[in-house]
This record gives structure tokens, C-alpha cells and sequence, in this order.
């Protein structure tokens, strides 16, 4: 019988021939992601570091970027906590704020290798899958048992198999795929287990593969990993690593399964999470029409250089709506670079889109963009939870770059294969 | 004892607004804001030996451990739930906190039923049903049991640093 990816994963990094869904292994993860969390976690064991160090000072990577710049002396505080913490142990992996989200710099630094384990103390660490690595999200308490001891214990999960045939028609695009997914299958529909994507993955780029495993977590799944072909390989020869620093893994093709299950990406049309959870999914025709104040593109989600170019394209000689209001949020320093040397920044802004520096937020509420009561946002991240945007009577709906681009225009709801052919 | 009882998908929004995240990190701070877009009513009337009761996919979003870190401190003697998300699932064994994952208990429990647990024999009682629950396996129950996965930490540490 052949092997799922996370079972060939555990078994190399547990040290074992082989491990069966439900085996509990003990790993030393090759990293573990913090950002401004990094002060509650080393708060908590402050004697402990004195007294114990930092285990292996080379698995940290620090990253802040939820509430930056500092909205307050509390969050200044965190980052300059976190800043001790990081010259005190001599980390050598730390982005100070401004580089950009988290599971954006780990990629584009070239820290998240194929075949490598990555936990983070954020619940969209899953994201990495999208370059064949296990990588899944943890709580503040356990990355600070890890700052400590270096290793930790991980059940080896069952798996379910999404085989993608056909090719998306744009402007329909990776978000509605796996909001698709995930309204299907339900919030919950992959709890505790992989999901390895299989199919026609060759028509889907880095960036598209980047969204779908950011969301994998909006499954319940634990990773959500994509195998390494020619495209993967291409992307990390742009950053600089060679096939021969790494060590793919990939499942067998007679692996066992928990499910299998098959999309035509041709037949996904655009769709739209409605509030206030994301399998509350819904095809963007028979909604279409409500009123939005707020649209924001980018996050760690949608906030790569494809998905900004594609919401310029759609805006391109147009304004956002009066009494509208667009956010760009990049994912990182080098996207955001990347975007102005194309002009897509330009265009974004002379469409009336607010650049904000690439970091969380909006996403999460804590500063920037926060909505009023009554007021409903249009947004390109991966929650729409009540209250996260900072006010719970207010309301989020998920989309895609190409949806919010079209419904930004109008300030309402919007199909986005209507604003094309317009 | 009371028993709060809510549904499916509570998130961790609900159970502790993301706003908070950056500026709250202790009990004392996180308390009073415990399940406050769910339910206004908890964080003011919750007692020690409470247990909060609810559907599906429990703690869903976020990998934040404020909820976790809350509920074990207001005193919530466990949660019983059809399902648990992951991440919440094991911050709660970090935290030592008791998660009981029991579909068929929630699904008998009506308003007033008195309720008892019995952790050691995996045993919930709802009225006068009794149901079993899985146990976690032998190492895993070992961090719970040391009263979180810090001091299990720092005992394993002292032993091989020693």
C-alpha cells in the first residue's frame, strides 16, 4: 500500500520507515513561524529562556506584520519585545515590520522548503502547502514549549484526495474554487485531516495554489499541500534555491484515502462567502446587488502580484464607486516593489484604491480599516466571522480580486465576467 | 454548576474578538471579554465547575489560545462538544483544559439537565444518560495531566538538562 504526503512526511522527519493515520510522532519542525505574538509567547517563559536558551536559535522565524506600523505604546511595545528577544538569542531569522505578512516573507525568503515541517503560531501557516510542505498552525503556549525544547508531537492525519480537472475560466480564479470547496464540504468538512490537491495542477500558478492552501484551515484541515512540478521548481529558481537544496515528497498514487473527490475548475463559476461564516457560499448571480462601503484587496489570501494586476486590469479606466471605499493591501515589500515597477499600484490608485503598508490589517481588526455598524465589506481574505473586522454589527462577504475589483466599481455586489465583456 | 449551551461553528472571533488579540495576553485581561460577540451574558456570570456545551466544529478559526486561556481560567470545568477544531483542540491540552468530543451527550442534553463528568473513565452523565468519550492516548494525556504542556515542558527539561 502506498503512502499519503503526510504520512511520507512524519515517517522522514520522526525518523520511522513508516507511520499510520492516528500514530502519534514526535518532529523537530524545521521552523516555527511568530509575528507581534512573539511577545505574549516569550512572556510566557521568560525564566525559562534565562535559564534554558533557545533550543535551536535556527528554527525561529519571526515575522511582524499584524498591527504595523505600531497603532499604540502596547502593540510598539510588542515589536520592541519582540526585536530583545530576537538580538538577546541571536536569531538569525527575523523580518522587522514592513517586509510583509508572514507567510508571504517565509516563502519569498526562502525558508519554506519542500518536504520540510513548518508550524506557527498562526492558523494560516497552512499556506505553504502550496509548495509541497507540511506546514500547520499552532497555539502561543506550544510555540513557546518549542522556543524551549525544539520538538514537539504531531498525529499523523488521514487524507483526503481533491482531484482538480478542466481549467479555470477567468475572470473566475482560485478563490472561487476553493470557496466552492469549502461550501460543499463545510467549515469542518476536513477536520484533523490533509487535503492534497491532485489533477490538472499545472494549470493553476504558485499565486493560485497559494490561495487555495491559505484557505485550507477554513476546511478544518490540518495542511492542505500541492506537489512540487515544473511551475514550484520555477518559482523557487526566482528566489534564488535549486532543486538540488531540496527534497520533494509526494503521494503515491495507490496512497489510501479518507475521500476522494473531483472538481471541474470549468464548471466554478464566481462565487461569494456571505456572512458571518465561509461555507456560507453562495453563486455571486443570486446575490448580486448588495451594497458594500468597503472592498479590500490583498491579504495573505489574495494580496500577491496576479491578484493585484488582475483587479487593475478590471478597474482600468474606471473609478471605485462614490461613498465606496477600496483597500489595497500587498502581501509584501517585494510584491508591493513588484506592483509599482508594473504600475499596477498606479493604476489601483488613480482607480481611488488606498495603498496600506503590507501587513494584516484590516483583515483581523485590529487597526486600520475597521468598519462601522451597519456598514458591509467586500473582502478578498479568507474570514468573514463576525466581529473580525472590529465591529460586530458589521458585515464581511469573501471574494475574489476579480469580484471585489467589479463590485468596487458599481459599490455593490457584482459578477465580475459582466464588468469584462462591459 | 451551570451549563452554557450554544451551536455549530462558534469561532474564535466570537469566543474572543480579534480586536483584543495585540492588546490583551493575560487572564485578567482576557476575562472580561470571554464569548463577548456570542453571548454578553458569560463573562459576568460564569462560575468555577461551569461547563459550556455546544455543536459542531467548536473553537473553528484562529489559532489564538485567548479563549482557551479564559475559559480555563473563569474555571470551566470542561466543554462538551459534537467536534472540535484543531488548533483549539490542542491549545486546550496545552492549557489543561478538558474538551469532551461526545455528539450523542450534546444531542440528549436539555435545558435543566443536571451533568457530570468523569474524565479518568471517559464518561460524561446528561440527566440520567450516561456516554462514554474517547481518551486521548498515554503521552498526550501526560501534558494535560502535568496541568499544560509548560510544566511538562520544564519538568522534561529539568530531567535531561539535568
Amino acid at each position: 500500500m502506498g503512502k499519503t504526503f503526510a504520512e511520507k512526511v512524519l515517517a522522514r522527519k520522526s525518523g520511522q520507515p513508516e507511520v499510520v493515520p492516528g500514530q502519534i510522532v514526535i518532529v523537530q519542525p524545521d521552523h516555527l513561524l511568530t509575528h507581534d505574538n512573539t511577545a505574549a509567547i516569550v512572556g510566557k517563559i521568560k525564566g525559562d529562556l534565562e535559564q534554558f536558551g533557545v533550543a535551536r536559535p535556527d528554527m525561529p522565524v519571526i515575522v511582524l506584520d499584524h498591527v504595523i506600523p505600531a497603532a499604540s505604546e502596547k502593540t510598539a511595545t510588542n515589536h520592541q519585545t519582540a526585536r530583545s528577544f530576537v538580538s538577546a538569542h541571536k536569531l538569525p531569522n527575523f523580518f522587522d515590520v514592513g517586509t510583509g505578512v508572514c507567510h508571504q516573507v517565509i516563502v519569498e525568503k526562502g525558508l519554506a522548503m519542500p518536504g520540510s515541517v513548518i508550524v506557527g503560531s498562526d492558523s494560516h501557516t497552512c499556506s505553504y502547502g502550496a509548495l509541497g510542505v507540511f506546514s500547520t498552525g499552532i497555539d502561543r503556549t506550544e510555540a513557546a514549549a518549542l522556543l524551549l525544547r525544539g520538538e514537539t508531537w504531531l498525529r499523523v492525519p488521514e487524507t483526503i484526495k481533491i482531484t482538480l480537472t478542466g481549467k479555470l475560466k477567468p475572470p473566475v480564479s482560485a478563490k472561487d474554487l476553493v470557496l466552492s470547496i469549502i461550501g460543499d464540504i463545510g467549515a469542518d468538512g476536513a477536520s484533523y485531516s490533509a487535503v492534497e490537491f491532485h489533477g490538472n495542477i499545472g494549470s493553476l500558478s504558485v499565486e493560485e495554489r497559494f490561495t487555495i492552501a491559505n484557505m485550507g484551515v477554513e476546511m478544518g484541515a490540518k495542511i492542505a499541500a500541492f506537489p512540487v512540478d515544473d511551475i514550484a521548481k520555477k518559482y523557487f529558481a526566482s528566489i534564488g534555491i535549486k532543486e538540488s537544496d531540496y527534497d520533494a515528497v509526494w503521494a503515491d498514487d495507490d496512497a489510501a484515502y479518507l475521500k476522494e473527490l473531483t472538481y471541474d475548475m470549468g464548471k466554478i463559476e464566481p462565487v461569494v462567502a456571505l456572512p458571518h461564516t465561509v461555507d456560507n457560499v453562495k453563486p455571486v448571480g443570486e446575490v448580486k446587488g448588495i451594497e458594500m462601503r468597503q472592498f479590500l484587496l490583498g491579504t495573505c489570501t489574495n494580496g500577491r502580484l496576479g491578484d493585484l494586476e488582475a483587479a487593475a486590469d478590471i478597474l482600468e479606466g474606471k473609478t471605485v464607486a462614490e461613498g465606496a471605499r477600496l483597500l489595497v493591501l500587498p502581501a509584501s515589500r517585494d510584491v508591493f516593489e513588484a506592483a509599482l515597477e508594473r504600475g499596477v499600484i498606479t493604476r489601483l490608485s488613480r482607480a481611488g484604491g488606498l495603498v496600506l503598508p503590507p501587513g494584516c490589517g484590516p483583515c483581523l481588526g485590529a487597526h486600520q480599516g475597521a468598519l462601522a455598524p451597519g456598514e458591509r465589506c467586500l473582502s478578498t481574505a479568507n474570514r468573514n466571522f463576525k466581529g473580525r473586522m472590529g465591529c460586530k454589527e458589521a458585515e464581511i462577504y469573501l471574494a475574489s480580486p476579480q469580484t471585489v475589483a467589479a463590485s468596487a466599481i458599481h459599490g455593490k455586489l457584482v459578477d465580475p465576467r459582466k464588468e469584462v465583456t462591459a | 454548576m451551570k451549563v452554557w449551551k450554544y451551536g455549530d461553528d462558534i469561532n474564535t472571533d466570537m469566543l474572543f474578538p480579534g480586536k483584543y488579540t495585540y492588546s490583551c495576553s493575560t487572564a485578567e485581561e482576557i476575562k472580561p471579554h470571554l464569548l463577548e460577540d456570542l453571548d454578553p451574558e458569560f463573562s459576568g456570570n460564569v462560575a468555577e465547575e461551569d461547563i459550556v456545551f455546544a455543536g459542531k466544529n467548536f473553537g473553528c478559526g484562529s489559532s489564538r489560545e485567548q479563549p482557551v486561556v479564559g475559559l480555563k481560567a473563569v474555571g470551566v470545568q470542561a466543554i462538551v462538544a459534537k467536534s472540535f477544531a484543531r488548533i483549539f483542540y490542542r491549545a486546550a491540552i496545552n492549557q489543561g483544559l478538558l474538551l469532551v468530543e461526545c455528539a450523542d451527550a450534546v444531542d440528549a442534553y436539555k435545558e435543566g439537565d443536571e451533568v457530570q463528568l468523569d474524565a479518568e473513565a471517559g464518561q460524561v452523565k446528561v440527566g440520567d444518560q450516561t456516554f462514554s468519550f474517547p481518551k486521548l492516548p498515554p503521552e498526550i494525556l501526560a501534558i494535560r495531566n502535568a496541568g499544560g504542556l509548560l510544566p511538562y515542558t520544564r519538568e522534561a527539561l529539568k530531567k535531561t538538562k539535568a
